[in-house]
């Protein structure tokens, strides 16, 4: 909300600088956003009248004026479509400066345009920067006094503050509100104007029924007759209006601005002689037709509250008049409104309308429920000393039962103590709250204290503290330095951190990425097409649409991201939530770590030999993380099927029997959907599968010696070499310490449907010396089993 | 024995000019082997008379020793000159950059994160993760917003359904521990949230650490007390923290918290607007509502929240003008943070 500060300072004026005051206010929670002149910087700019026009002899758009206002009547050449004579217009005489991005300013000078002397320049709001407005002349009031410097005619020399309210201070959106904390904190007297009730002159009313008073417990109402709706509104009622960023339309619409920017009372004003039969506030029919004042047609949904006639709906109410029943320039007769709207039910109906007015604002955050007769009393004032007429009694039709009712709260001052830190003495808690004009009784244990109409925040205790925090100041409140329980949980040591296993990765050279968790649905559906998804009922764009399900559509768009880029060796991982859609409740939400390379198997180095990775390097990284569990026995890769992946290099990560990840290729027709030129490497696994430990057990060490036997044999190729180690490990007994796949060979010298694998088991007992016969035993059951399991032969 | 010493002289010259042991070792043997030639004058000291005899034994032996020393001598040079040889051979560039991978690097988010759950891990709060695909009432209700609260405006929420969303805060979580845990408790809930806004200054997902402290004898003052320490600390500069009024439905008082810009020292800067100041979070006391829904005896146990943006804190610290380039993951970007 922009205020201007003159204004403010008619309410209360302390003796503070814009400065101090505007730091003040938001260290009492009026946050304000920033401070801005009302005009430009210019001096030498009069009011000036246009004697006489007479059209420019070469140019068709320009115009020669006489003008006054100077030390004499000068010749001023003018491109403005409004200039005419009779107007009063803002004159820069020569010599004058104005407003522009130079810091010296734009200085005018005598000039000749197109061969006519020109002596100044006549202005437009934008030229002196009091408002965008540039389509032609500001036209000054008729009573405007020629000569009269502009900055002292409009009393420029004024600051606009703008002030950024939290949705609990309601109470603070208008002059009074903002007025009324500002004399609490500086203990200053408050001014409000005198508002008198104005007595009635004629009889007319107009029936007025709540039939919604849940909604609507408060409406009042006054017809006012004779009015003449050509009399402008005063050059200080425009102003203040301009200040608070609202344009000046006619004298009953700046009257019931004026109010509401003052007082806070959205109030609506109606032709009077078009409305039918009388006012009745109700909900509205499914399906009515509504055009509002800014012109747009609405179809009206059951549950809004309108403010009707005896035919029609003529205003959304809280929100925005109706155009058919608008006061116009032909308008003699006017019937005036001021309601009071229950917060909780009114919010969220004008969004529901894409609609956001400064009613609607005011009415959701809560207007002061005592409010509406003042409201109109002051309306009634202002309006009848601009556009005269006679004025009616005034209309109040309450729902008492559904009147907001003042909360009595309890306040302990042991609470201030306790929640606060804060040691203060009892009056002075009394006077804070009593400034902030709230009802205080003091008791034994503190106060007692009425909330006051207009702050709907304050309902309970912790209300009350924040007040007296907030005035007291939150920076003069007690700090107390840290004090720490030193009673320590028992840290868990079969628990690995995320810590731990992103720095695993980032030691194997990968870089983490976090990329966001909705994703494009078209890519969702190419690289895992067998899931079902979340989809967002309101996604911020098409291609951020649905929760991933993987985190591979994330890092094959970082992928590509950065192969676009120049590099060519990419290694990145992520962890995060995939979403898996459930029948009931909320989606399953699985924690997951995954991974993806491509490029060269080391850095582009003198030393590597440009070699690529394939899928050993990713499985080897993965391997490290997963040993960081201790745990990797228990995990076995599978070989696997994934749509993603290339169906002869994917393995399925089980634990048991569950699938709790994969690793692959990237699919070579997915890779060429995706644009990829070279081939990508993926995993994920859960998270909740690798984050296990088992704590460490010790066994004793052997003394007696190792012995190590190898063997190469001769199996089918297709026979995977895990089976193989898993058969060896089953039959060899339990002295086998140690089995490596030490070599892998397939090609010259072999059979092509064969594959040649070299074992080394090394065997060692943990007390004694082991004998040859033992050993030998066991190589050749392990011999045995493999020729009967696999078909294997030992290899010469 | 004329013969002796020109054969000494011919011996002396091959031992000079034998470039290797092995032609050393020849030349040994040439001369002084059981079968060399100055061996040989040995075998005929016995043509002379046994006057003769010992004088000239002495005499041939004395030369044979003194070639001994010769060949020893020689025989050093040449396996010195060999080894020096050998290293010289065996030098290498040591200029040359080592072998292997090089090491990556966390994202700025997670860095940030780590270093702001260090802090609280330190003063005895837990890390507590939670859903980031919540129902209303996690989200809201629990939270003191109830539906059309105005406070759901500035909360743009992604919707699922009418009654799921994606979390605008890690909140939520704070909730489920206080379903879960009798108090006394101590937690820090970061994550990513949510929120449908996408311009210069906000991306669609952002990530938040979240802070909930109950007590039976909390008070604001604790509150600024950790606050004002956490800034501390996680700039490593003694800045001036300032506390002012704020508003969120499940704290009050509620404060939002600035720091002196850490950019210009409060001279006021672009970063700041030119006010010298930055707001970096918001925090207060829990508010009783809250206590109630999750069952919470409000005249027992008194605590507070607080929370703060990690993006916002990771520019500021590592001085990132940009806030959508968190979500570029560029590795020019990315690497930086190695």
């Amino acid at each position: 909300m922009k205020i201007s500060e003159k204004w403010l300072r008619e309410w209360v004026n302390p003796n503070v600088t814009t400065d101090e005051l505007v730091e003040q206010i938001t260290m009492a929670g009026l946050e304000v956003d920033g401070t801005e002149g009302v005009a430009g910087e210019f001096t030498g700019v009069v009011v000036g009248e246009i004697l006489s026009v007479e059209q420019h002899p070469d140019a068709d758009k320009l115009r020669v004026c006489q003008v006054a206002g100077g030390e004499e009547v000068v010749q001023v050449v003018c491109g403005a479509p409004n200039a005419r004579a009779g107007i009063k217009i803002p004159f820069a005489t020569v010599g004058a400066k104005l407003p522009s991005d130079n810091a010296k300013g734009f200085k005018i000078k005598k000039a000749k345009l197109r061969g006519v002397e020109s002596f100044g320049m006549l202005c437009a709001e934008k030229e002196l920067q009091l408002s965008d407005a540039d389509e032609g002349l500001m036209e000054l009031a008729a009573d405007a006094p020629v000569g009269t410097d502009l900055r002292d005619y409009l009393e420029l020399d004024d600051t606009i503050i703008e002030v950024d309210l939290t949705p609990n201070r309601a109470d603070c959106l208008s002059i009074a509100g903002i007025a009324r904390d500002t004399g609490v904190l500086y203990k200053a007297e408050v001014t409000a104007p005198a508002i008198n009730p104005v007595a009635a002159q004629i009889d007319d009313t107009l029936p007025v029924e709540i039939q919604a008073g849940a909604d609507c417990s408060r409406y009042v109402g006054r017809v006012i007759r004779g009015v003449d709706v050509s009399r402008p509104s005063p050059l200080w009622m425009q102003e203040k209006l301009r200040r608070s960023g609202i344009r000046s339309i006619d004298a009953v619409v700046d009257v019931t601005n004026y109010v509401l920017l003052e007082l806070g009372q959205p109030m609506h004003a109606f032709d009077l002689n078009l409305l039918e039969g009388g006012i009745r506030v109700r909900h509205a029919e499914q399906g009515e037709k509504l055009v509002l004042l800014d012109g747009q047609e609405l179809e009206l949904k059951a549950e809004s509250l309108v403010i009707a006639d005896h035919q029609k709906a003529v205003a959304l109410a809280g929100i925005m008049g109706g155009d058919a029943t608008a006061v116009n320039a032909e308008t003699k007769d006017i019937f005036l409104e001021a309601a009071f709207f229950t917060p909780v039910k009114i919010a969220g109906r004008a969004r529901n309308y894409g609609l956001h007015t400064d009613s609607s604002h005011r009415f959701e955050r809560g207007v002061d429920y005592q409010l509406q007769v003042t409201a109109m009393e002051r309306a009634t004032q202002l309006l009848q000393s601009i556009v005269g007429g006679e004025v009616g009694p005034v209309i109040e039709v309450t729902s008492e039962a559904d009147l907001p009712t003042s909360a009595t709260i309890e306040l302990r001052e042991a609470r201030i103590e306790k929640l606060l830190g804060l040691n203060i003495e009892k009056a002075e808690v009394t006077d804070m709250l009593s400034r902030l004009g709230l009802a205080v009784t003091e008791n034994d244990q503190g106060w007692s204290v009425g909330s006051p109409s207009w702050r709907f925040d304050i309902a309970i205790e912790a209300d009350l503290l924040e007040e007296i925090a907030r005035i007291y100041g939150y920076n003069r409140l007690p700090v107390t330095s840290i004090t720490a329980d030193l009673k320590l949980k028992p840290k868990t040591e079969t628990k690995i951190g995320l810590k731990a296993i992103r720095r695993q990765l980032v030691a194997k050279g990968y870089q983490e990425a976090v990329t966001y968790c909705f994703v494009e649905p078209k890519a969702q559906q190419l690289i895992c097409p067998q899931d079902d998804t979340v989809p967002l009922a309101n996604p911020i764009s098409a291609d951020m649409s649905v929760m991933r399900t993987s985190l591979w559509p994330g890092l094959l768009n970082t992928m590509e991201h950065n192969l676009n880029r120049q590099q060519s060796r990419v290694r990145i991982f992520e962890s995060g939530l995939r979403f898996i859609p459930q029948a009931n409740g909320l989606p399953q939400q699985d924690a997951m770590l995954a991974g993806a390379i491509t490029g060269r198997r080391e850095p582009e180095s003198w030393s590597e030999n440009g070699d690529v990775v394939d899928f050993y390097d990713l499985k080897g990284d993965l391997e490290s993380v997963i040993a960081l569990s201790g745990k990797n026995t228990d995990l076995a890769f599978a070989k696997g099927e994934h749509p993603a992946l290339h169906p002869g290099q994917t393995a399925a990560i089980k634990q048991g029997e569950e699938i709790v990840g994969y690793i692959g290729a990237i699919h070579p027709e997915l890779q060429k959907k995706l644009g990829f030129a070279q081939t990508i490497y993926l995993f994920e696994v859960k998270l909740s599968a690798i984050t296990e430990l088992e704590l460490p057990k010790f066994t004793e060490l052997s003394k007696f010696p190792e012995v190590r036997r190898d063997l190469a044999i001769l199996i089918n190729r297709e026979i995977e070499a895990g089976a193989v180690l898993k058969t060896v490990q089953s039959v060899a007994g339990e002295d086998l310490r140690n089995l490596r796949l030490f070599d892998i060979y397939e090609g010259k010298g072999i059979d092509l449907k064969e594959k040649s694998l070299a074992l080394g088991l090394t065997y060692q007992h943990s007390s004694r010396t082991l004998n040859e016969d033992e050993v030998n035993a066991s190589v050749d059951r392990v011999v045995a089993e493999l020729q009967t399991r696999f078909d294997a032969t030992l290899r010469n | 024995m004329e013969n002796l010493e020109s054969l000494a002289n011919e011996a002396r010259e091959a031992i000079a000019s034998a470039t290797d042991v092995a032609a050393l070792d020849a030349v040994r043997v040439e001369y002084l082997g059981k079968k060399g030639s100055i061996t040989g004058l040995l075998k005929g000291l016995g043509k002379l008379s046994a006057q003769e005899r010992p004088a000239a034994g002495a005499e041939i032996n004395k030369v044979k020793q003194a070639l001994q020393e010769l060949i020893g001598e020689r025989k050093d040079n040449l396996e010195g000159a060999a080894v020096a040889e050998k290293l010289a051979n065996e030098t290498i560039d040591i200029t040359l950059p080592g072998r292997g991978e090089a090491t990556g690097g966390l994202h700025p988010v997670t860095r940030t994160i780590e270093r702001i759950a260090e802090f609280f891990e330190a003063i005895g709060f837990e890390t507590v993760e939670g859903p980031e695909i919540e129902d209303d009432y996690h989200n809201f209700e629990a939270l003191n917003i109830p539906a059309h609260h105005p406070a759901r405006a500035m909360h743009d929420t992604f919707y699922i359904d009418e009654t799921t969303v994606l979390r605008t805060h890690t909140s939520p979580v704070q909730v489920r521990v206080m379903e879960a845990t009798e108090p006394p408790l101590k937690v820090i809930c970061p994550g990513r949230v949510y929120r449908c806004d996408s311009d210069l200054t906000h991306t669609p997902m952002f990530h938040q650490v979240e802070g909930l402290l109950i007590s039976e004898n909390s008070s604001f003052a604790d509150l600024k007390g950790i606050v004002e320490e956490f800034l501390r600390v996680f700039f490593e500069k003694e800045l001036a923290v300032r506390f002012r009024p704020s508003y969120f439905p499940f704290t009050e008082p509620s404060a939002e918290v600035d720091i002196q810009c850490v950019m210009c020292n409060g001279e006021g800067c672009r970063v700041c607007s030119h006010t010298g100041w930055l707001e970096v979070m918001g925090c207060g006391m829990v508010h009783p509502r809250v206590f109630e829904c999750s069952n919470i005896d409000t005249e027992k146990y008194t605590g507070f929240a607080f929370g703060m943006g990690v993006e916002r804190l990771a520019m500021l610290r590592y001085g990132v003008n940009d806030l959508r380039l968190f979500f570029e993951n560029d590795l020019r970007f990315l690497e930086q943070f190695r």
